[in-house]
């Protein structure tokens, strides 16, 4: 008993207020975005609104039970249970029905259920319980085997069940990494690659001359040599030779550009000798300096451009047919009204129409109108915009920040690392998936199917969401006990 | 630990996850309080606004005579979507069509370029402008062809199947028009011809909207806000027109078996009591499906039924012109009322007499008895009366006068102030005509220009402006334009003719000296003094028009009229009765000469005229 009073006190009811709004917002939107002028009440169990109450009930008595099991075991169990989801990740490719092509619901009775959602818990688990070990070191090669597997495996199972968006949610653990000392050269070096691939698909289709390469590639490999020579201009004391790259380069542009008139030339192969040479150019000074700070950059220039020329094969080779669509739609290269654009433009039209004040509750059209595909999962975010307005949206992404910003503080009072590895898996998970339905919804981001937590409508999310939190609120409260 | 050196990149982490929430906030102000664009994607999507269509207004005779009204017509609507398992055959067989005529239908609703706003979730027409009684089959098995609606409409029905010129039709609108008038929409009604176009901004009414809600499948789901936004449609005005039911069908009825044409005018008011045109048709032909088919077989008819005579054939006037001419060569001095000229019978020169009468003759009796070398000589008197020769200057001076004062009697001109859609001019020659027939301006002068003293030659005029010049001799020297919409306001519209009053008896009494010893002395009515003058006019096509004109009574004229009979010889033994006629039904509500109707009618000029 002593136990659950000091519970009452330990917890951090701020954090369960964030919770509750969520939650209870994300009710009334699914309300909102279900309700279809048969004036069905919100308790009405025939109706998404009325079944996500039930979730919230047992959520909530789920969330009870967690703040009553002892926090040693998350520790000690967090194997078993990462090894039990794994279990049930590969059952599920083999028992699952195939629904819209992923495999990813496994039925028990009434209830179907995503083990996907349970896997994020799990491999938060495994990665604290990991990295939280006695000497173990992220720089360690050795360890980072291990780690990786722990990511890697529930990745690979849930891309086998065709489940892309959801397994994209383990890149989140790259922000928890960043905080446990990954160099914050990866992150750089993974916007970097984002950008230099947007560049690449964006630009590659409009030639630069007609058979003489694409935009795209020339664009990408000048970005690399001002990358190059910002960086030696502003880190390193060679100032005039970067100069003189840039000039050089210029100059090589232009005389490529005159041979043209004359000659059939390739833009493509120029600008990588351009690149090549000036990596050989590099290596010469770090040789004549005797300075050792090049061979990095001429690494991630080489990369770099294998990384520009693979960029467009994967799109076209690697990439499904409708994942290739969504990204071009979103980078505006096709305007798929009716096909891929579709869902993205009536979602933009729904948050649009919505104005400052919003249509008011229960009066989006968009969204009464079933103009806005899986308006209750995914496109949740479209009622709230469509029907409270910008002060409403700008309401709901105030709570996430708030409850972001909390999580983070939580996670840097934690006084064993394995909670605060914890707490970073949580807060990633959330960001991440926030930052993907939400830019998704707003038409910035691709359209990757994956839940607005707390808010979409069904069990498995916010079953996975209010365990992934309440575990780390139960580890939290647990930080006071043992200060007693 | 490691931990406290790595504890600035929970800064780090909390400024990316800020800068996030920032950049979404400042796209959700973008989209939703910048762009406006989205608030119209979203009415557009989820309004349907469906037009209510108002009822058409409807047509009236002077007397209240209901003439035109609207019958229900039916559309029958598919949405390809909602099509399924679709029994072709029956469904055919109900609608009394081909399984080609289905297919070639399907085909060009689904084919964009001919159906632009082609969607397979909205209503799309299947066949339009159907009767009761083509859907009468279909309508109580319409459940089983789920996609296939029915759409209510309405159609013009005819009380009388006259006046089909007067009245005109209605039909889809065209392209042309959708670009031109933002009111129309690919499948509105609009007057094409008659009545109907010239009032259709009356007679359309205004259409209504109802705004329905419409769900991503193109589904309605009811009314937006109860109706709140919902315009009613406003019926469409009634229309009273000049017509005299009664005289109209009397003056159809007369013309059977001719090719010809009657006008009757109030003279006091300008209203037209009655226009015919032979042949004719049935209006009720011109309405629903069977529209297109009639059509053409009008315009392909030799004939010309489509043409309404009355407005828009122009012929000589012949000695019709007379009365007029006598007034005009009175006003310029040209003659008085006691100038004689000698008349040598059929051998006059240059023009000869087709009738016997004595010599000297006075204007009275010209008039009378339609004195072809009297006008001559008239008409050569006023134009040469400042001078002879061909370099006179005058003459040219005195002839545009003639033709001006000619002009002031609503000769050789439209009527632009009316509302008659369908006119020719006419034309009382120009001046410059002449100087380029003649090649110079002094290539001519009276004598080259004989025929206009008679009525021949190049002067031309529409059975309508005939009818309005009696009206002008009856009213004493003015016209008001002649016009079918019974109001106070085509009332105003008043012409002087530049003749003065004071000339106008001696016209009155030659005219009525016709009926009493003159050219139609046999169409006279006991008791009623009527003025009027035979034609009879030589034409290229043919035998000689027979043209009657005249107005009765002598005294407080009622009613004035033309008549034109297309090749049929006399204008005293054709038009003169059909004359006398449509005066003693319009005088006497009643026609006792009933051996005279039914000899009229009878009569056939033109074997190739049938009754349709």
């Amino acid at each position: 008993m002593s136990k659950n009073v000091s519970i009452k006190y330990a917890l951090d009811w701020t954090t369960v207020f964030y919770f509750v709004v969520l939650v209870l917002m994300g009710w009334i939107s699914i309300y909102g975005a279900s309700y279809d002028f048969d004036q069905a009440s919100i308790f009405d169990f025939d109706q998404r609104a009325g079944k996500q109450f039930i979730w919230i009930l047992t959520a909530i008595g789920i969330a009870g039970v967690l703040l009553l099991v002892d926090s040693k075991m998350y520790s000690i169990f967090a194997y078993v249970i990462y090894g039990a989801a794994i279990l049930l990740l590969i059952l599920t490719i083999f028992v699952a029905k195939d629904i819209k092509g992923s495999r990813s619901w496994l039925e028990i009775g009434p209830v179907s259920f995503q083990p996907a959602e349970l896997a994020k818990m799990a491999t938060a688990l495994a990665l604290s319980k990991f990295m939280s070990s006695y000497n173990y070191k992220l720089k360690n090669w050795k360890d980072l085997i291990p780690l990786g597997v722990i990511i890697f495996l529930p990745f690979s199972l849930i891309i086998l069940q065709n489940e892309t968006g959801s397994a994209l949610v383990f890149v989140a653990f790259l922000l928890m990494l960043y905080r446990e000392g990954m160099n914050g050269i990866v992150l750089l070096l993974g916007t970097f690659a984002i950008f230099l691939f947007i560049i690449v698909i964006r630009y590659s289709i409009i030639p630069i001359q007609i058979d003489h390469g694409s935009l795209g590639i020339v664009l990408a490999m000048s970005i690399i040599l001002i990358v190059q020579a910002g960086y030696a201009f502003f880190f390193t004391k060679h100032q005039k030779e970067s100069i003189i790259l840039v000039l050089g380069a210029i100059g090589i542009a232009l005389i490529s550009y005159i041979i043209n008139i004359w000659y059939h030339l390739n833009y493509d192969t120029v600008t990588i000798i351009t690149i090549i040479a000036s990596c050989i150019y590099w290596t010469v000074i770090e040789i004549m300096n005797r300075y050792k700070k090049y061979w990095f950059m001429i690494l991630f220039s080489l990369i770099s451009v294998a990384f520009s020329f693979s960029a467009y094969y994967l799109f076209d080779k690697v990439l499904e047919p409708h994942q290739q669509i969504r990204i071009k739609v979103l980078l505006s290269m096709e305007e798929d009204l009716n096909g891929a654009g579709y869902n993205v433009n009536q979602s933009k039209i729904a948050i649009g129409s919505g104005g400052f004040w919003g249509k008011g509750f229960l009066n989006g059209t968009q969204t009464k109108l079933k103009y806005v595909p899986e308006q209750d999962t995914d496109f949740i975010f479209c009622t709230v915009g469509e029907e409270h307005g910008f002060w409403g949206s700008t309401l709901v992404l105030f709570f996430y920040w708030l409850l972001l910003m909390r999580l983070l503080r939580i996670a840097e009072r934690q006084r064993d690392s394995f909670s605060r590895v914890y707490a970073y898996c949580v807060t990633s998970i959330l960001f991440f998936h926030l930052t993907i339905n939400i830019g998704m919804v707003l038409g910035i981001m691709p359209v990757i199917g994956i839940p607005l937590p707390f808010f979409s409508y069904g069990g498995s999310s916010l079953w996975g969401f209010t365990i992934l939190l309440f575990i780390l609120l139960r580890l939290d409260a647990a930080r006071l006990e043992r200060m007693r | 630990m490691i931990n406290d050196t790595l504890q600035n990149r929970r800064t780090v982490i909390a400024i990316i996850i800020t800068v996030v929430i920032v950049i979404y906030i400042l796209r959700l102000f973008s989209i939703q309080i910048i762009e406006s664009r989205y608030k119209e994607g979203a009415d557009s999507n989820a309004f349907f606004k469906k037009t209510q269509f108002p009822p058409r207004g409807l047509i009236y005779d002077r007397n209240h005579t209901l003439l035109v009204y609207n019958k229900p017509a039916y559309n029958i609507a598919l949405i390809m979507r909602e099509i399924r398992e679709l029994d072709t055959l029956a469904f055919c067989k109900a609608l009394n069509i081909s399984k080609e005529y289905f297919i070639k239908r399907i085909a060009e609703i689904r084919d964009r370029k001919k159906n632009y706003g082609y969607s397979s979730y909205t209503p799309q027409l299947f066949m339009t402008q159907l009767g009761i009684e083509d859907i009468a089959t279909i309508q109580q098995s319409m459940y089983k062809y789920p996609g296939f609606y029915i759409q209510n409409r309405t159609l013009r029905e005819y009380a009388f199947p006259n006046a089909a010129h007067v009245l005109g039709s209605i039909g889809e609108v065209s392209q042309a028009k959708i670009e031109s008038d933002s009111y129309y929409k690919q499948g509105d009604y609009t007057g094409r011809d008659g009545i109907e176009k010239t009032y259709e901004k009356q007679l359309r009414g205004v259409k209504g909207v109802e705004v329905l809600l419409r769900d991503a499948k193109g589904r309605i789901k009811g009314k937006y806000e109860n109706g709140k936004e919902d315009v009613a449609p406003k019926a469409g005005e009634n229309l009273n027109l000049t017509l005299d039911a009664q005289l109209q069908v009397l003056a159809e009825k007369l013309l059977k078996g001719k090719m010809g044409s009657v006008v009757a005018i109030e003279p006091s008011t300008g209203e037209i009591l009655a226009m015919v045109s032979n042949p004719s048709f049935n209006p009720s032909i011109l309405v629903g499906r069977q529209r297109s088919k009639n059509y053409m077989q009008l315009v392909r008819d030799p004939l010309k039924p489509l043409m309404n005579r009355a407005t828009q054939a122009q012929y000589s006037p012949g000695s019709a012109f007379k009365p007029i001419q006598a007034l005009v060569c009175q006003q310029m001095g040209g003659i008085s009322a006691n100038t004689l000229f000698s008349c040598s019978g059929p051998g006059s020169s240059p023009i000869k007499c087709t009738h016997s009468h004595g010599s000297p003759v006075s204007l009275l009796s010209a008039i009378e008895q339609s004195c072809n070398p009297y006008f001559w000589n008239a008409f050569k008197v006023t134009v040469e009366k400042n001078g002879y020769g061909e370099k006179n200057i005058l003459f040219r001076t005195n002839y545009d006068e003639w033709a001006d004062k000619m002009k002031s009697f609503g000769l050789g001109e439209k009527f632009t102030d009316g509302d008659i859609y369908e006119q020719s001019r006419g034309y009382i020659p120009t001046q410059k005509f002449y100087n380029k027939v003649y090649r110079a301006e002094t290539g001519w002068r009276a004598i080259t220009i004989r025929s206009l003293s008679i009525g021949q030659g190049e002067v031309l005029v529409t059975p309508l402006q005939l009818a309005n010049s009696m009206a002008v001799i009856a009213n004493n020297g003015y016209y008001i334009t002649p016009h079918l919409n019974r109001c106070d306001s085509m009332r105003k519209k008043i012409h002087r003719c530049k003749v003065d009053k004071k000339y106008f008896p001696i016209v009155y009494e030659g005219m009525c000296r016709v009926f009493e010893s003159g050219t139609a002395r046999a169409s006279r009515i006991e008791g009623l003094v009527m003025c009027g003058k035979t034609g009879t006019v030589e034409n290229s096509h043919g035998d000689n028009h027979s043209i009657f004109v005249g107005f009765a009574p002598r005294e407080n004229p009622k009613i004035a009229i033309a008549v034109v009979v297309e090749n049929a010889g006399y204008g005293s033994l054709y038009a003169a009765p059909i004359f006398s006629l449509l005066v003693e039904q319009f005088i006497y509500r009643k026609i006792k000469r009933t051996e005279l109707l039914n000899k009229t009618c009878v009569t056939v000029t033109n074997s190739n005229v049938k009754e349709r």
